[in-house]
């Protein structure tokens, strides 16, 4: 019972409270909400500071948000094994109906598995998407000082328009890419 | 166990941003072709609850639960660096589906192949680390 009712889709009026909430526990808990610092800190840890300095700094003290980051992999485990709505999601069907005409057809999953399959890594397309794409997220946030959590929730929480101007920037690329590029890759 | 409390805050994290469906490549671009509130609703609520928890922290200067003061950093202020960066990841953002929270959560969803997007994270990551003196900050 208890189990069918957390299965459907979380209603973004009970998500978005309850992602401030992961905001307040990690404050509480000593840690900050910001994901994508746990990216530098791998970098430390695998020996980059010997080639650049912005890598030379005390990483240690950030083992907990890749503790943090474990917890998430954990997370996302047991909501797929346990929690797993059996409709799959739905999506808007104008949405729908845009990602056709680029080749692109709805599978109800949560990535298209025609696009994110081993199978795929290597083709252009793949190459574009997920090396190019990744690549774009390690470079960018950082650059930014920040991502999704880092600006838009917690630096947005804390009202300063530097985190602003970076969810602008976020918009923009996402929207040129999307509105613009898309269609040059899904030719 | 000092790390135990960030593991458990981290498995909710993962639940709430996969139930929420957040993590979806699918719900990424119904949000960047403003087809659906769905995303803009999720950050939207975030944000005000946010606002509302961080002003109440700082008026109460609480301290966390190892008795250090909860203290908010003011981000220095440029517009090259939040905007050429935020550019940059935003490309990345549309393309994966994904922001980095949701890379990791994808993987324990058994999405295996996401472990190609963290790496090329890792090595974007790595080169600006290395060429960040020649962009503008």
């Amino acid at each position: 019972m208890i189990i069918e009712f957390l299965s459907q889709t979380w209603a973004w009026y009970v998500s978005g409270p309850l992602i401030a909430l992961i905001m307040l526990l990690l404050l509480w808990a000593g840690g900050q909400f910001g994901v994508s610092s746990t990216l530098r800190s791998m970098c430390a840890i695998g020996g980059a500071g010997k080639q650049a300095s912005f890598f030379d700094y005390n990483w240690r003290a950030q083992i907990w948000n890749l503790v943090f980051i474990a917890g998430a992999v954990i997370g996302g485990f047991i909501a797929h094994q346990f929690l797993q709505n059996p409709d799959g999601i739905q999506i808007s069907n104008h949405t729908v109906n845009d990602l056709e005409a680029l080749g692109i057809l709805f599978d109800g999953q949560l990535a298209p598995k025609t696009i994110f399959s081993w199978s795929n890594v290597l083709s252009l397309q793949g190459v574009i998407i997920m090396i190019l794409g990744g690549f774009f997220i390690g470079f960018g946030t950082r650059w930014a000082g920040g991502c999704t959590s880092g600006h838009a929730i917690s630096g947005l929480s804390n009202l300063q328009l530097p985190s602003l101007i970076a969810v602008v920037g976020f918009f923009l690329g996402g929207l040129l890419m999307t509105h613009f590029l898309f269609p040059l890759i899904f030719s | 166990m000092k790390y135990l409390k960030y593991i458990l805050i981290g498995v909710l994290f993962g639940i709430i941003m996969t139930k929420s469906e957040a993590i979806s490549w699918y719900r990424i671009q119904e949000m960047f072709r403003f087809q659906s509130f769905h995303m803009y609703g999720i950050i939207g609520s975030a944000l005000a609850c946010g606002i509302v928890i961080t002003q109440w922290l700082k008026r109460k200067n609480l301290t966390s639960l190892d008795g250090t003061p909860i203290e908010f950093a003011d981000k220095k202020m440029s517009i090259p660096r939040y905007l050429f960066g935020g550019f940059v990841f935003g490309l990345g953002w549309a393309l994966t589906g994904a922001c980095p929270g949701p890379l990791y959560t994808l993987l324990g969803n058994g999405i295996s192949v996401y472990l190609v997007v963290i790496l090329s994270a890792l090595l974007g990551t790595y080169v600006y680390g290395v060429v960040r003196d020649k962009l503008p900050h």
